[in-house]
């Protein structure tokens, strides 16, 4: 914007040009015009992010840092501010095996809903960004689960997972299997648990990853699978490369909420926070009992700290790994964005030839198929495409 | 190669090799049985729990015997007066409406500007503040409640909607998301020619921008709608029993004394049905519009 400020003088030589009268108004004029146009070029985009940034620090960043100071005194809910106690309240956390065990609950519970989640999701979206019939109704389908609220979920999975009358042990039943104490095992719960996440969530990630893999070009997956490419394999070679920005996006999101569970282990069983034993009590809920049951201000501060850093945490680790497991697999598939002839050299591998054996083979395919064009059974079809052969 | 004539030769085969790949299910034709057998085991899935509460919540408890029960009963209004009976649910209802919809306005709006700002504008610190709001976007702002809600308790806000309100006014999301939408949207000439044109930089926004941001905005809308919807956690902790908004008000139906799972879960149905309407009404619109704007980049 800046740089095509200065144009906008357009208006200057006109008034030059036309310029008999009031010469030492008009100019002043212009500038006035001009500098509160410039003014407004440079002012605007501040003021259209302040809003944000403003709200932004005062009810999110801004309460998130007074935890600290909260966290540094003895608080009571109904008493309020004590004592300075300096960093008691952390050492009393880390002190706490409730506390670790609601660590361990919530990485549990995340680590069994993130990964099945986004592997659903890939899968959903590959399945979906296909030449379907009635396209808006499958996707709406998969889309459904995300308008029912995580306090509904959680009510209807708490049912289903009854252990004496719930639809899951009653299907065990019928096929034979013993019911499974879904709400008093830790890992079973856990996987309840996970499993109303799951629900949720899934569809609405792949509908994401969805968008993303539309913006494709399908010219590369024609050129692929000319050169003999399955659908695994332009999976994996071309759309996983693609939309690896959205995927991390979809990761890191999925840390952010799944590292939060409350509603979900909160309902699962109304009357214990989590479990008689804390079998499936997250740090968000353990934080929630400690301040509004227990009505100690200052410990859940210093839980909500712990479980701030451990986020934090998590999500850069999460951010450095997707980005490099990414980035390992981009560059086959990057390059042939630039030359479709070389696109052979990514999908080509296929036949299990190396990197450099494999560009002169590249270099080859678009020659062979015509030099033999007279025999339409050429030496091409019918190496790269067996399956279609079997199913045609 | 040797010969000019055999080069239209490659074309033709090219074609008619993917318009064979495309019978046999390939990417250019219509997908096999598979994949519709795959598509309907997804809404089975999507849908049974639901269809699951609703037949559960209209019968007797005699269905719970049933492995999969598929017929509904005939006790959904008597389970459904006792919800009302034991719940504000009309007043909890109203409430959403409320909190929902003021938050979906104020976050669509400073969304929809700062994304454009971010996407279109350039300014000093751009960047910067960019990956501040996409580090925002990181920030558990959940873990603030104690503070929040010393703060309410302060300024007498405490069983108020607008303790509800105001913590979820601006969300990063909504601005990640429409600066990823407008900066492919938007071609930067329609911007200076409308500032040739000597429009301002507010008019150039109203005009330009918004125009082509209403999609996203509408997208932006629902999700924000849904997630004030949805809140739980923050309700919970600063508004009381008398009044609720209808997530806690669900959690009131199942704690305490209201064990029947059959009135459970036609208070679950029932709380789902104003967002399955939405979902009916605006569904297509929502998904078309995030395949269309992701398609235009």
């Amino acid at each position: 914007m800046t740089a095509t400020l200065p144009r906008p003088s357009a208006p200057k030589p006109s008034t030059t040009e036309s310029s008999p009268r009031p010469r030492t108004v008009v100019p002043e004029s212009l500038t006035r015009r001009q500098r509160l146009s410039r003014f407004d070029t440079k002012a605007s985009p501040y003021a259209y992010v302040a809003p944000f940034f403003i709200l932004f620090g005062l009810v999110g960043l801004f309460p998130l840092g007074y935890t600290l100071v909260v966290s540094l005194f003895d608080w009571d809910l109904l008493k309020g501010q004590g004592d300075f106690v300096g960093f008691d309240n952390f050492a009393a956390v880390l002190g706490d095996r409730f506390f670790w065990n609601s660590i361990f609950n919530t990485l549990s519970i995340f680590l069994l809903s993130a990964i099945p989640q986004v592997i659903g999701a890939l899968v959903i979206a590959a399945v979906l960004d296909q030449n379907l019939r009635a396209k808006t109704f499958w996707r709406m389908s998969v889309l459904l689960p995300y308008v029912v609220t995580p306090v509904a979920v959680a009510l209807i999975f708490s049912s289903m997972f009854n252990e004496d009358y719930g639809l899951f042990n009653n299907l065990l039943g019928s096929i034979g299997l013993d019911p499974v104490a879904w709400k008093h095992d830790v890992l079973a719960s856990h996987i309840a648990v996970a499993s109303m996440v799951n629900w949720r969530w899934t569809g609405y990630n792949a509908l994401i990853l969805l968008a993303a893999m539309q913006a494709i070009p399908r010219d590369l997956y024609e050129s692929a699978a000319l050169d003999g490419a399955g659908p695994v394999r332009r999976f994996l070679s071309i759309t996983i490369p693609s939309i690896r920005p959205t995927v991390i996006f979809v990761v890191i999101t999925a840390t952010i909420g799944g590292l939060q569970i409350f509603s979900e282990p909160r309902l699962f069983d109304p009357v214990t926070a989590g479990g008689g034993e804390r079998q499936f009590q997250t740090t968000v809920l353990y934080l929630w009992e400690m301040a509004f049951q227990r009505r100690d201000f200052g410990e859940a501060s210093a839980i909500a700290w712990l479980l701030f850093l451990l986020i934090v945490g998590i999500g850069i680790v999460n951010f450095l790994v997707s980005r490099r497991i990414a980035t390992g697999g981009a560059p086959r598939a990057r390059r042939p964005r630039g030359a479709k002839a070389a696109l052979a050299v990514a999908t080509l591998p296929l036949s299990g030839a190396t990197e450099p054996l494999a560009a002169p083979v590249a270099a080859q395919t678009p020659g062979s198929p015509s030099a033999t064009s007279s025999t339409p059974a050429g030496s091409t079809p019918a190496a790269s495409d067996p399956e279609e052969d079997v199913t045609a | 190669m040797t010969a000019p004539a055999q080069a239209p030769a490659f074309p033709v085969r090219r074609r008619a090799l993917l318009a064979r790949r495309g019978r046999a299910g390939g990417i250019t034709g219509r997908p096999g049985f598979l994949t519709y057998g795959l598509l309907i085991a997804l809404l089975l899935g999507s849908a049974y729990p639901l269809w699951w509460s609703f037949v559960v919540g209209s019968s007797s408890s005699a269905v719970r015997g049933q492995t999969l029960p598929l017929i509904p009963g005939g006790n959904f209004l008597a389970n459904a007066a006792t919800v009302l009976d034991a719940i504000p649910f009309w007043q909890a209802l109203g409430n959403s409406l409320i909190v929902s919809s003021v938050i979906t306005l104020s976050v669509v709006t400073f969304s929809t500007l700062a994304g454009y700002s971010f996407a279109k504008l350039r300014f000093r610190g751009r960047d910067g503040l960019m990956v501040g709001v996409v580090a925002t976007m990181a920030v558990p702002t959940q873990l603030g409640i104690i503070p929040l809600f010393i703060m309410m308790k302060e300024i007498g806000w405490t069983g108020e909607l607008g303790a509800v309100i105001v913590p979820t006014l601006v969300t990063a999301f909504g601005v990640f998301f429409m600066r990823q939408y407008l900066v492919d949207v938007i071609p930067d000439e329609l911007i200076e020619a409308a500032r040739m044109d000597g429009a301002s930089m507010i008019s150039t926004f109203w005009h330009v921008a918004v125009p082509a941001a209403r999609p996203a905005m509408a997208i932006l809308g629902l999700f924000t709608f849904m997630m004030a919807w949805t809140d739980f956690l923050w309700p919970l902790v600063v508004l009381n029993a008398g009044n609720p908004t209808l997530q806690t008000a669900l959690q009131n139906l199942n704690s305490g004394y209201y064990v029947d799972y059959s009135v459970v879960l036609t208070g679950a149905v029932l709380a789902t049905i104003p967002l399955l309407v939405l979902f009916v009404l605006a569904g297509k619109q929502l998904i078309s519009g995030i395949m269309n704007g992701a398609i235009k980049g």
